[in-house]
């Protein structure tokens, strides 16, 4: 099987506290690999981490043959890999027509010398991302908000939009941090709906959530981690009979 | 007459400063209280150019922005590791190194003598001298900086500074490299601060370091502030009604040791009541005591 994203042996210590400790991993190409755990067993570190927000003191994480091993956050993003943060950021004072186009790739008009002299091409290019982003909220169904501020919206609508800017900035690899927590049943069904539709365009997502229920819905495997370290992996079901994981909840 | 031009002639030149360092300030985020360095540098330069070698004018200016802009490199670059108030008084020791480098460096600067007799300009063959032409010049050059503003924030450049203004953590994860915006930024700001500097220093024709203080600084932020920061019309309006004020002062017929120190209070109070009751200024879009919710 062919890997898409390889973490091998990752040590992050903060101030004698082991945030990750050994930790290793793989996500293949089109699957979705849930990350479960207590509060404090490295989840969001491993997002982080992954992600260039914080470096390891030891380890080497791969993706797509690429060695991204604490390089910078917008050099991860432009490998390919997007992700949501738990404490949801999006740019709140601009609309949400504006956060997508943000997140589009390769844009020519954020260069400096084109903003000048090359205004018919980034016009157009602005257009046509234009039509793609309108496109992105179509599919997720808020069409109608488009030109409103992203700060005006419900918190569910904020978590939807900050998992379409992932799919605009057309990432192979998707971490979501907990996507479907505190938002209401209906948005949950659709949040959870696009999910799973990310495979079938050749999309990877590792998805940390504490909704069991949400988890054994979507994901193909899943991984169970505490204190920083990877206890157990499996199906849902597989991981939630395994006994280090029923003691170290009950710890 | 000659007094309206000339009130009209600051007016410009500070329209110039507040709108470059709106880009900074207002669009990106970034309070820098350096401002007046970089204007500063631009005079200099330019001044020092004309009188030691008698260079054209377009030429002393072209080299005055490039100057300033690489200087302003220098500072953006701190900006990327001292965040908040404590890159505000990284500018400011920025400011204070500028002012004592061109104060105490008597043999190249004059120190605070200064340097007199910089010649007009001479623009094609046209020689600018009298004040009408100057006034042309300057609302030709205010043009082009707000055109060359507008173009910056309107495109998607403008929208990464936007963005890095409202969350960083965010930019940076949509793969925006935060450090290079920055950097050229500030570069764009400082090299458009030299253009005011260069027409200051041409119109008056002498300079010295006290025309480039840190209170110098604090004028051009109170115009981007009162105006309104993250909107170029607010530079405008902002620069307008600051110059203005003090000069209906004078007709009120105050001494003029009175009218001073009342003009420094009414630019503080100013700034007070702004920052309290309308934070955005007259029609800012962004405001510096807002609290973030950013973490």
């Amino acid at each position: 099987m062919d890997n898409l994203l390889k973490i091998q042996n990752c040590n992050k210590h903060f101030e004698g506290n082991k945030a990750l400790d050994d930790f290793s991993c793989e996500i293949n190409r089109n699957e979705i690999v849930g990350l479960i755990g207590p509060n404090g067993a490295g989840k969001s570190t491993l997002f982080n981490v992954i992600t260039g927000f914080i470096l390891i003191d030891s380890g080497k994480i791969n993706f797509d043959k690429n060695n991204i091993t604490n390089k910078g956050p917008s050099k991860i993003n432009k490998y390919g890999i997007s992700r949501t943060f738990q404490d949801l950021r999006l740019i709140r004072q601009m609309t949400v027509l504006d956060n997508i186009l943000l997140s589009f790739k390769k844009q020519p008009g954020e260069h400096l010398e084109n903003v000048f002299f090359q205004n018919k091409k980034v016009k157009n290019i602005e257009f046509e991302n234009k039509k793609k982003a309108l496109e992105l909220l179509k599919y997720a169904c808020i069409s109608e908000k488009a030109y409103e501020l992203a700060n005006d919206l419900s918190y569910g609508q904020q978590k939807l939009l900050s998992i379409i800017c992932c799919l605009a900035s057309d990432a192979q690899l998707l971490l979501l941090d907990e996507p479907i927590a505190g938002i209401n049943p209906a948005m949950i069904e659709k949040i959870l709906s696009i999910i799973t539709e990310l495979p079938k365009q050749g999309r990877s997502v590792i998805l940390i959530e504490h909704n069991m229920d949400a988890v054994s819905q979507v994901c193909n495997r899943v991984i169970f981690m505490d204190a920083g370290k990877k206890i157990s992996e499996g199906t849902s079901e597989e991981v939630r009979n395994d006994p280090r994981v029923i003691e170290a909840y009950l710890d | 007459m000659i007094y309206l031009f000339h009130i009209f002639i600051l007016i410009g030149i500070y329209i110039i400063l507040s709108l470059s360092l709106n880009l900074i300030a207002g669009y990106t985020g970034i309070l820098s209280i350096a401002h007046a360095a970089f204007y500063g540098i631009g005079a200099y330069i330019a001044a020092l150019m004309a009188l030691n070698f008698n260079s054209p004018f377009l030429l002393n200016l072209v080299l005055a922005m490039i100057g300033s802009a690489i200087l302003g490199a220098l500072i953006g670059i701190p900006s990327l590791r001292i965040k908040d108030d404590y890159f505000i008084i990284a500018t400011f020791a920025f400011q204070i190194i500028t002012f004592s480098i061109l104060n105490n460096l008597v043999s190249f600067t004059g120190g605070p003598m200064g340097l007199p007799g910089i010649p007009q300009p001479v623009i094609f063959g046209i020689k600018i001298s009298s004040h009408l032409s100057f006034l042309i010049l300057i609302v030709i050059l205010c043009i082009i900086v707000y055109f060359v503003c507008n173009r910056i924030v309107k495109s998607p450049f403008g929208r990464i500074l936007k963005a890095i203004r409202e969350d960083e953590v965010f930019t940076q994860s949509v793969g925006k490299n935060v450090s290079a915006y920055k950097v050229k930024i500030f570069m764009i700001s400082s090299g458009l601060a030299a253009i005011a500097g260069v027409m200051y220093a041409t119109y008056i024709t002498y300079i010295d370091p006290t025309s480039f203080t840190v209170m110098e600084s604090i004028f051009i932020i109170s115009i981007v502030i009162i105006g309104g920061a993250g909107n170029l019309k607010g530079s405008i309006v902002g620069a307008i009604v600051l110059v203005m004020l003090p000069e209906i002062l004078r007709f009120v017929g105050l001494p003029n040791s009175v009218a001073a120190n009342i003009r420094q209070m009414l630019y503080g109070s100013l700034l007070v009541v702004f920052m309290m009751w309308r934070p955005y200024g007259f029609i800012g879009e962004y405001s510096f005591n807002r609290n973030t919710d950013n973490g």
